[in-house]
């Protein structure tokens, strides 16, 4: 009895040694990565994407635009809802995962450098949590910073003391929040559905591409294909809803209690997928 | 602990990459010291050391290397360094946040790793250049820098893949002098390369491959002597070599005797080199010739390697 008692023991030690190792090794490749991801060349591109929908924005700060709804204060949360549907969620966020996740692997197929994380005495899950880790750090900080400013940006310039009540005692905070979530939660999933697109296809541009094509083209199609897409759970938890156009086919939203556990069980099937696909993995740098 | 547990052993192992054959049926078992893996460019040589190290997975077969298997790398490498031939790293690091940084990766903390990486750096004589980037180092401080990595984390098997290439003389006779000190220390050394003399110099046993095919394996002079029906060809300095060619040339082992161009020396072709040897004992108890030297003239790895290969091997 006290023999068994002892092997329990051990293996109990043994099991907490093996996760104390493993998060040292992902605090490891994490730290790696993030240096990689925030201050490599490639970092100057995802940089730009971050950027882009300030432009605009910082624009029309200095320039109002003509028309009435740009002179009504209670139209800016459906303009900001537009400008992140369209500009933020369906391009920002879509483009710069894609960057950001599938260099993880890709990028280093193509720098050679790959084989130096196989050699080392590492699980190969372990390395695909520790770089999805950092791809999601890299793309929350710099996409929910874009997300926080643009709403700021878009609100404030013209409506100064409106904007301070709104954000302060109204509903503006709470909104500001909501889409920093939804940003966060598209992170998660196109992070890991582009990880492992990077994994298993050269060319990840093509499968990228199709996946845009099938998230803007969502409105069209029934309501139970809707369900297949990233875009339809995160439209599904907007503050505000906009109008997707006369052709739409309409269909509830999925509740954000549904949305919200499906993206994550979605995305843990994926990096299941995603470790799989590494454990088996060769490098063949030639054919790469 | 079984004496499996000191091999490394390939069971039955093929790789094909499609239809390209990689390596086939290869069979083999290494121990302790160092073992040179020889052959022409394409022959299967960098095939099986990325199979040793899980970078290439077997079509067929298994590969155990102390008993680990290869596709548990979380095991393997504490055990395995492997210097690749690939000249590539990670972008924007000096030479010793390389070595560090995937020292972190193995596990070690911050001490450990910086101690590890110091004195792998000292080992592979590049402490004045550690603190640079890689991007500016010579093929050979890359070269150097890459062997320090494999080394860093202390393993029993170090797998080389051409680690001599690049190098000037100098540091050529320290690198293979430190080859030697980690053999002497018990390590599994196993090394590529198309350089024969230096082969020669610094294999406990060699590995010949051709074509993905393992063509002969064994110390390199057991080697020869098994190529039975090749003739071995020795020379012998002497005072008289007409008359020992004479004295030679009844036996039916000896198969060619040809004075020496300078005429001080013949070169005896002979398919018993034992039954040779003291033949010419006889010969020089008799009184019949003084002899100055005897040596083998095939009895190294260029020889072997152009009578399995049927080329010379190339050369440094």
């Amino acid at each position: 009895m006290s023999s068994a008692v002892e092997v329990a023991q051990a293996t109990s030690e043994q099991n907490r040694a093996s996760w104390g190792l493993w998060l040292r090794q992902i605090g490891a490749i994490f730290r790696l990565e993030i240096e990689k991801n925030f201050l490599s060349r490639r970092s100057i591109l995802i940089y730009l994407i971050a950027l882009l929908p300030l432009f605009p924005l910082a624009l029309l700060a200095l320039v109002t635009p003509p028309g009435n709804e740009w002179r009504d204060f209670n139209q800016y949360s459906v303009i900001y809802s537009i400008i992140y549907n369209g500009l933020i969620l369906r391009t920002l966020i879509f483009f710069g995962s894609a960057w950001i996740f599938m260099n993880l692997f890709r990028g280093e197929l193509v720098d050679r450098s790959l084989h130096y994380y196989f050699l080392s005495a590492v699980r190969r899950e372990v390395l695909v949590v520790g770089k999805y880790l950092s791809g999601l750090v890299t793309s929350i900080v710099l996409f929910t910073t874009t997300t926080v400013i643009a709403m700021l940006l878009l609100y404030f310039p013209h409506f100064y003391s409106q904007s301070v009540r709104y954000f302060t005692e109204g509903r503006g905070l709470t909104q500001l929040l909501t889409y920093a979530g939804i940003t966060i939660l598209a992170c998660v999933g196109y992070g890991a559905f582009f990880l492992v697109v990077g994994l298993f296809i050269r060319n990840p541009i093509i499968p990228a591409l199709l996946l845009y094509g099938w998230e803007w083209l969502n409105f069209l199609l029934p309501p139970l294909l809707k369900k297949v897409s990233v875009i339809h759970y995160l439209n599904s938890l907007v503050p505000v809803p906009i109008s997707e156009g006369p052709f739409a086919v309409v269909a509830d939203p999925t509740p954000a209690y549904i949305a919200i556990p499906s993206m994550l069980v979605v995305t843990i099937i994926v990096l299941i997928l995603a470790a799989f696909r590494i454990r088996h993995m060769e490098i063949r740098y030639g054919s790469d | 602990m079984s004496s499996n547990d000191q091999l490394i052993i390939f069971d039955n192992v093929s790789k094909f990459y499609g239809e390209i054959l990689g390596v086939n049926r290869v069979n083999l078992q290494i121990a302790p010291g160092i073992t040179s893996l020889v052959g022409p460019n394409g022959a299967g040589k960098s095939t099986l050391m990325n199979l040793m190290t899980g970078l290439l997975r077997p079509t067929r077969g298994s590969i155990t290397l102390l008993g680990i298997p290869t596709d548990e790398p979380e095991k393997l490498f504490r055990k395995v360094g492997y210097c690749t031939q690939f000249d590539s790293f990670p972008r924007g690091v000096t030479g010793r946040e390389f070595i560090t940084s995937f020292l972190f990766v193995h596990g070690f903390d911050r001490k450990q790793a910086n101690d590890l990486a110091q004195l792998a750096i000292e080992r592979v004589n590049l402490v004045e250049a550690a603190d640079r980037k890689v991007a500016g180092y010579s093929k050979g401080m890359r070269q150097r820098i890459r062997l320090a990595q494999s080394i860093a984390h202390q393993p029993a098997v170090l797998i080389l893949d051409e680690p001599l290439n690049g190098l000037d003389p100098m540091v050529r006779a320290e690198t293979i002098a430190l080859f030697r000190k980690l053999a002497s220390e018990g390590l599994h050394l196993i090394i590529s390369s198309h350089i024969l003399h230096e082969v020669d110099m610094m294999s406990d046993r060699v590995v010949l491959l051709n074509n993905g095919y393992i063509v002969a394996e064994g110390n390199i002079h057991g080697v020869r002597d098994e190529m039975e029906e090749h003739p071995m060809q020795i020379l012998i300095r002497c005072d008289q070599p007409a008359k020992l060619a004479a004295y030679v040339f009844a036996q039916n082992h000896v198969v060619e005797a040809r004075l020496h161009d300078d005429r001080r020396g013949l070169f005896v072709k002979t398919r018993d080199a034992d039954r040779f040897y003291l033949l010419l004992n006889h010969a020089v108890a008799e009184g019949e010739v003084n002899v100055e030297s005897v040596a083998p003239v095939d009895d190294d790895l260029s020889a072997v390697y152009q009578y399995l290969i049927g080329t010379t091997g190339g050369s440094a």
